[in-house]
């Protein structure tokens, strides 16, 4: 997304290699829906498909070291059973903090066709993506007291408040506000809250200003068409964005991307695994396909991105969505935009085959 | 509301003692406008109006001045206004004060869409119940080295077990159907773990509630989409912060909401959640409703059901109607008016 960025490598006779992680639930019927378009858009990408399985490391770790090789990938989220023991971490977060995947990316704009109780909603929330609450450091000092460490370090928020400024600016924001509970965490938010205040002073055009994080959740659901742009640790950027996701129509519509110095993930925003609606050709795809069209970006793809973007947003306006996403819908959307899933992608390869014959 | 292990108080000829914290900025002049309210509603109620600034005590550690605590201590029932916080006065807050000396545990906010007052948000229905003494608030803080800081929430049994068979009760006492635990244990496995399985031993005795447990990114993704799926909530401090905030915003701000606090031993205060607005103090600005409803709550709990019903039915069709509605909710009377029409409503009423 930054413009300074090199396009990444493991481009081979025109053609881009990306690492592809179906994961759990919906994860590989929505990335077969992505494939597939590619394929009948003749994008020049080839994905390496990695499958990772719960239960060892290694699938895990064959994954990131095939994200090291090609620099990009594709996931879908990957199941954490809960009742595992605490020894056995995250997949997902694994990854994240393995490749240093700093910063999570997501906007969220309010689309046309969808019919939600807020309007005119455009956030770009950035999320430290790496320490804060998920430092998954546990321990049981005394037999039923656990103490859980959240992890504030100063290299790292000065980290992401530099590229929420960085983006801000080359995006054309205006302002960014920073979400935190330093009144209650003097210490941890406050250090956060310090660091933004002098990555801000280096930006005097654009306006920084700071919101608790009760408040904000507060504000969202009464005003959200105050927020600009906001900045804030893993937790509260996990709220927020589910917030905001929901604002605007949604787990379905809204596109992530987690971005490092050296890699990018490219995801659904809200990472929900989905196991109640996997196999039954309901699940929404323009989560998933936004999100392949971020990768394409990023991999200087333009047009294609263009191209496959303009056909699900004129898609998505052309079917009524507004009589099918109303707010009754259980969490994923189910019958997509009053047509199943198959009738829904035929209509977008028709939108497809237009753009193409127009260009 | 019941508090754990008993009916109500039942009284009905003897005047029952409540212990009145006005508050500062706009406090005294909403519990004014509440004390009005419940004489014109003839509730056998006699108020004991104490203070809470901080005091230092013998060892220079800070705590409420000590006729405050014994009048909660003998009256059991608290009602308290909105306080401030001076930055810089080298105590703690007072609400975190008040919460430590009665062992405050459960914070209880029901959230109900109010007729006449429109969100986008209609036929909300839910209560968070908050585990208020432990988590990430338990304000540990350490600085490891320089640049390096470390916060340690906290997550034990008893306090685990404690707000989960609160919440079963509560839900019981109150027929509501269902409990949610709301966690985050695929990241804090072993935390939140603590948490959500204490929560389960406790559904086993209470087999007649509906227990479900939820990601709280999948809370408050659903929660923004459709808050009608929920009941009662129960979660620990964090999320219980941020999930009543939340829900506060669904049916008007913190202006309208009412919150209650049980304390360990019987101890139970009820409060206004909003701040003290200095600006409008003093100038019969301010919109009584909050201190109201909590009011309200608070006789529900002492079992004076008729009572509390009374009175927030008054307060409600007040806010219907529409006539007479203080500024923050859109009208142009002042304080003084919209507690006389909820008064005249109520005396209609007998």
């Amino acid at each position: 997304i930054l413009a300074t960025r090199v396009p990444p490598p493991a481009k081979y006779g025109g053609r881009h290699t990306v690492t592809l992680i179906p994961g759990d639930g919906i994860g590989p019927e929505l990335l077969n829906h992505v494939r597939e378009l590619f394929r009948f858009s003749c994008v020049p990408v080839d994905f390496e498909v990695v499958n990772v399985c719960s239960a060892t490391e290694d699938d895990i770790n064959n994954a990131i070291t095939a994200i090291r090789r090609n620099g990009v990938a594709l996931k879908g989220n990957i199941e954490t059973l809960h009742t595992l023991p605490a020894s056995h971490k995250s997949r997902n977060n694994l990854l994240r903090t393995t490749l240093d995947l700093y910063a999570n990316v997501m906007h969220c704009k309010s689309l046309p066709g969808v019919q939600t109780r807020h309007n005119n909603i455009d956030i770009m929330i950035i999320r430290e993506n790496t320490e804060g609450e998920y430092s998954s450091l546990e321990h049981e000092s005394v037999s039923g007291v656990v103490e859980c460490l959240k992890i504030i370090t100063r290299t790292n928020s000065l980290r992401i408040a530099e590229y929420a400024f960085k983006l801000a600016r080359e995006k054309g924001r205006k302002r960014v506000t920073a979400v935190h509970k330093a009144n209650i965490m003097k210490l941890g938010d406050g250090l956060f809250l310090q660091c933004c205040r002098e990555v801000a002073a280096g930006y005097p055009d654009i306006a920084f200003d700071a919101m608790i994080v009760d408040n904000t959740t507060m504000q969202l659901v009464s005003k959200p068409q105050q927020f600009d742009v906001m900045v804030m640790p893993n937790l509260y950027g996990n709220v927020v964005s589910n917030v905001c996701a929901g604002l605007v129509g949604g787990p379905g519509l809204v596109p992530g991307a987690n971005y490092g110095r050296d890699y990018a993930v490219f995801e659904t925003a809200t990472r929900n695994t989905g196991k109640s609606i996997a196999d039954r050709n309901i699940a929404n795809p323009t989560a998933m396909l936004l999100a392949s069209c971020m990768m394409l970006d990023h991999l200087k793809l333009h047009d294609y991105a263009t191209m496959i973007r303009n056909a699900v947003l004129t898609t998505m306006n052309e079917t009524q969505v507004s009589q099918v996403l109303s707010p009754h819908c259980t969490i994923h959307s189910p019958g997509v935009y009053s047509l199943r899933t198959p009738e829904w992608r035929s209509s977008l390869r028709h939108c497809i085959s237009v753009q193409e014959a127009s260009l | 509301m019941f508090h754990k292990g008993g009916k109500g108080f039942v009284f009905s000829l003897q005047l029952q003692t409540v212990t009145l914290i006005p508050g500062d900025g706009i406090g005294p002049e909403i519990s004014v406008a509440v004390m009005k309210i419940f004489e014109a509603a003839k509730v056998p109620i006699q108020w004991e109006e104490r203070n809470v600034t901080a005091i230092q005590g013998p060892g220079g550690r800070w705590m409420i001045p000590p006729d405050c605590k014994e009048s909660m201590d003998r009256t059991l029932i608290g009602l308290k206004g909105p306080l401030k916080t001076p930055i810089a006065a080298g105590h703690p807050s007072m609400n975190l004060l008040l919460r430590k000396t009665f062992d405050l545990y459960a914070n209880v906010r029901p959230c109900v869409s109010i007729e006449g007052y429109k969100t986008p948000y209609t036929d909300v229905d839910l209560v968070t119940i908050r585990e208020n003494t432990e988590g990430e608030y338990s304000g540990i803080e350490h600085i490891i080295v320089d640049g390096v800081v470390q916060s340690i929430k906290l997550i034990t049994e008893d306090a685990s077990r404690r707000i989960a068979e609160y919440a079963f009760e509560y839900a019981r006492n109150n027929q509501r159907n269902s409990v949610t635990a709301v966690h985050k244990a695929n990241i804090m496995r072993m935390s939140d773990g603590l948490f959500l399985r204490k929560c389960r031993e406790v559904a086993e005795n209470f087999k007649d509630i509906k227990f479900t447990e939820m990601y709280l990114d999948t809370v408050c993704l659903n929660m923004v989409q459709d808050p009608t799926q929920f009941d009662v909530l129960v979660m620990p401090n964090l999320y219980g912060d941020i999930l009543s905030d939340l829900c506060a915003g669904l049916i008007g701000g913190l202006g309208v909401t009412p919150s209650g606090n049980i304390g360990a031993n019987g101890v139970a205060i009820f409060e206004s959640v909003h701040g003290t607005a200095p600006d409008i103090a003093g100038l019969d600005m301010a919109n009584p409703t909050a201190l109201l409803l909590s009011a309200v709550m608070m006789l529900r709990h002492m079992g004076m059901h008729d009572y509390g019903k009374k009175i927030e039915t008054a307060c409600f069709d007040t806010i219907r109607d529409k006539k007479v509605l203080t500024g923050d909710l859109g009208g142009k009377s002042k304080c003084s008016e919209f507690t006389e029409e909820i008064c005249r409503r109520v005396r209609d009423m007998d």
